[in-house]
């Protein structure tokens, strides 16, 4: 087998043995949380007979094992089963969530993923004179402000200040794509500002390596201009970290906007799983943790992979 | 000048004038302009309502968990969506007089142990089926019976039997309730057809309102029900409830004009919006309270010395003052306050005295280990706050109070009724007999405080079946003292309801039974 294909296909499988790995931690894990879902259902007006009743109705009191296969065995033909709280139709409301997820995700990389690129490459470019300075200062500042201060700021100031756009990012069907685009502008800012550093200086970081080989010092000597020895012999072969970089702050952006989301009230996943985290409804933590594990994986190994097709040496066997 | 005030409060009656104009003309004439924003919302509340428009709460307590169905209604958004579609048989006014709604008579036997509820006539479900008084019957099964997991189970347990008789709907109890109609106000018990037994979260009732799109933790829209019965209520053609559960979020949402209201404005930031222009910050005196309770049977707390100690060494007025700010007013021990209507203003006031706290610790005789009090902000905004400076005075008066910070999550399953000290909220009720049926009588399932005594439980029985207002009021006045001197509760506050509205707003009524309006804000509001 020709190796690529052979690691190609290793990563893949490995990818797979993650996943169910994850799939039995997601479900160990909500086993564990305190409480169970019939009492935060219930909450304050719990009394002892309802909970017997909701219990028996959820079907709580059957086994552990049982109920991790029924699951998994759902999930694996797309039947998330339904919300403990309220009835409805995990997929259906998955879907929904995370098309907005996918929408603010997407945005927000489109502009900060070729951004990061274009302003490491600059960097690099003037390394260590000014614009080298002020584009790390800049960028090491906004990661380093925690990122609901500069949802706050962007709010008081841009929303509630000047009403250029609205405070609250909710987003619905009937909303044109433009009325859309205007109402998730602030988040996209604030996501923009927080992956950009990292993404920057990985890219700055990876390029400076790729410089000190010798084959960059012949293409200099060929009196190459710079910017074409960065764009054209550098940077192709500082793909594999900052593709890495990339798609680990892509995750970030699917999973880990839950603050976010907060602060601008934006319909997302994040907020889907804290609301049924917090009244135990097991069903739908364990649907979005096995969503977020697999966009986690799926990533990792398009990172991996990308890597591994981009290494000469593999491609090039003896 | 007063000929060109009324001129112009003319004008803005009949809509030839805005209130920008107004403010401009009557600041020309040297009015400061409180004044004549008084002046302004009284000539737009001459006009009447204006119809027409979008009114959008922006709401806390709202996850994408909610279900529209009646029965499992716990936090905010739930309460606001099922007062757009639903409609109850009666309702508690804010003066805490009983209003009929979909119930046209309310009346009682001698005895007080049956009670007729005369259906209205004429009135639509949304889906076009015409109410009856079987509907009724139905709902109230749904909440009564065995498999219910309704919020509204324990009211309906002195319920013994139930029937229809043409248009009545007539309830029969075990023993008297003078306050029957207040519970059957409760909001779980909106009327649906067939009682909900069909689908009980289709969010198809009676009321003013239609559901248009329901996205749990996002939002919720209504538009205006053309068949409403009542043509005094339901002024907008569309209501939307938006889920914004952040406190910066949502008045930051209000201050940019993306909703008309917000409800729950932190008290610390109540003064500073107040002072926007165009918002108004309302603060209303209710029964909700801020506590700390005690096991009156889980030791060291099963010594009334030490529960009296405690509640000696809390400094009440501290606390309004440094956790309400101001919005709240002084408890005094017992769940019930000024808000209730046989409430008894003689009972005194219990002080903070610190010589008095220590002098009934010494006579509990407890050992000086830690008492430990659980808290968590969850109990209540600020709880940390207030379990600090509980702290700081009992350990003045030389109690030895330790705080232990416990997890929000899963706050009300492992520690509220569960661990013998902690820190907790109660919503209050319409009236002093359900109150205490919910959290005090000794078969209570919410007995938070594990307050269990035989001449507590008669009083509650006796004042229950008395119908002489009089006499209920000296008895419930009794209760209060047994509670106050020998209860687990310490009360130090009751919280205001702190709500803000654009000044687009306008028909605001101060309502203590609940939150934003007691959820009549879409009935009664309209936008100017």
């Amino acid at each position: 087998m020709h190796p690529v294909l052979k690691l190609v296909s290793q990563r893949l499988a490995l990818g797979l043995i993650l996943l169910i790995a994850a799939s039995v931690l997601i479900f160990m894990g909500t086993l564990i949380l305190p409480g169970d879902v019939a009492q935060s259902i219930l909450g304050q007006s719990a009394t002892p007979e309802a909970l017997a009743n909701l219990r028996e109705e959820l079907g709580l009191n059957e086994p552990a094992v049982l109920r991790y296969f029924d699951w998994l065995f759902g999930a694996l033909q797309g039947d998330l089963g339904t919300a403990l709280t309220n009835g409805q139709d995990i997929a259906t409301s998955i879907g929904r969530r995370l098309g907005n997820t996918l929408f603010l995700a997407f945005w927000a990389a489109v502009i900060s993923v070729p951004l990061a690129i274009f302003l490491g490459l600059l960097a690099v470019r003037y390394r260590d004179r000014w614009p080298d300075k002020l584009i790390s200062a800049v960028t090491l500042a906004s990661i380093s402000i925690p990122e609901f201060l500069i949802g706050y700021l962007l709010i008081y100031f841009v929303a509630v200040q000047m009403g250029w756009f609205s405070s609250v990012a909710m987003i619905n069907e009937s909303m044109s794509l433009l009325e859309k685009l205007n109402a998730i502008a602030l988040p996209v800012a604030v996501l923009t500002l927080v992956v950009l550093a990292h993404m920057m200086r990985m890219t700055r970081a990876a390029i400076l390596n790729v410089m000190q080989s010798a084959y960059i010092e012949t293409a200099e000597l060929k009196g190459l201009s710079t910017f074409n020895v960065i764009a054209r012999h550098a940077f192709p072969n500082a793909i594999a970290p900052i593709v890495n970089v990339v798609m680990l702050n892509l995750a970030y952006l699917v999973v880990g906007v839950v603050v976010i989301e907060v602060v601008f009230v934006y319909p997302g996943m994040g907020q889907y799983l804290v609301d049924h985290v917090s009244k135990r409804d097991v069903p739908v933590v364990q649907a979005c943790g096995l969503i977020f594990a697999a966009v986690y994986i799926v990533l990792n190994m398009i990172a991996d992979i990308v890597a591994i097709l981009s290494n000469p040496r593999l491609r090039h066997p003896k | 000048m007063k000929d060109q005030i009324d001129f112009m409060t003319q004008s803005v009656t009949s809509g030839k004038m805005t209130r920008r104009e107004f403010m401009g003309k009557t600041a020309a004439l040297g009015i400061s302009a409180a004044v004549a924003g008084s002046l302004f919302a009284r000539a737009v509340e001459a006009a009447g309502p204006v119809k027409g428009g979008t009114l959008k709460l922006g709401s806390i307590g709202g996850g994408s968990t909610d279900s529209l169905d009646p029965a499992v209604a716990a936090s905010q958004v739930p309460y606001h969506n099922l007062n757009q579609f639903g409609e109850t048989l009666v309702n508690v006014t804010e003066n805490g007089t009983i209003e009929n709604r979909l119930a046209e008579s309310v009346e009682a036997s001698a005895d007080a142990k049956t009670w007729t509820f005369k259906i209205r006539k004429g009135v639509e479900f949304h889906n076009g089926k015409a109410l009856t008084a079987e509907d009724v019957m139905r709902t109230m099964e749904r909440h009564s019976n065995e498999d219910s997991k309704s919020g509204a189970l324990g009211i309906m347990r002195g319920i013994e039997g139930m029937k229809v008789d043409g248009d009545n709907f007539i309830v029969e109890l075990g023993t008297a309730n003078a306050d029957l109609p207040y519970l059957m106000a409760d909001y779980h018990l909106m009327i649906q057809p067939n009682g909900g037994f069909d689908n009980p979260a289709e969010g198809v009732g009676t009321g003013a309102y239609m559901l248009v799109a329901d996205e749990p933790g996002v939002r919720h829209a209504y538009k205006k029900n053309p068949n409403y019965w009542d043509d005094t209520r339901g002024h907008v053609d569309e209501v939307e409830i938006v889920v914004i559960n952040d406190a910066t979020a949502r008045m930051a949402a209000l201050q940019s004009g993306q909703v008309h209201i917000a409800n729950r404005v932190e008290p610390k930031v109540a003064g500073l919006l107040d002072r926007a222009p165009n918002l108004t910050v309302h603060s209303t005196a209710g029964p909700g309270h801020y506590v700390f309770i005690m096991h009156c049977d889980t030791a060291p707390f099963d010594n009334n010395e030490l529960r009296l100690a405690l509640k000696y060494a809390i400094n009440r007025q501290e606390m309004v003052d440094k956790v309400l700010r101001g919005y709240g007013s002084v408890g005094n021990d017992m769940p019930i306050n000024s808000a209730y209507p046989l409430f008894d203003d003689s009972i005194p006031q219990r002080p903070f005295d610190p010589a008095k706290a220590a002098e009934h610790y010494k006579k509990s005789g407890h050992d000086g280990s830690p008492i430990i009090l659980r808290v968590s902000d969850v109990a209540f905004p600020g709880a940390l706050d207030a379990a600090q400076l509980f702290q700081q005075s009992a350990n003045a008066a030389g109690i030895p109070l330790e705080l232990k910070r416990e997890p929000g999550d899963g706050y009300w399953s492992e520690v509220w009724n569960a661990q013998p000290f902690c820190a907790s909220y109660w919503g209050g009720r319409p009236v002093q007999d359900q109150m205490y049926s919910t959290a005090y009588l000794s078969t209570a399932d919410w007995n938070d405080t594990r307050f269990k005594r035989e001449d507590f439980d008669a009083l509650l029985l006796q004042a229950r079946g008395e119908l002489d207002e009089a006499k209920r009021k000296a008895l419930y006045s009794q209760m209060g003292m047994l509670v106050r001197d020998n209860g687990g509760l310490i009360c130090p506050m009751f919280n205001d309801f702190i709500d803000a509205t654009s000044n687009k707003v306008q028909g605001w009524i101060s309502d203590p039974t609940g939150d934003v309006m007691s959820g009549k804000w879409s009935h009664k509001c309209w936008l100017a």
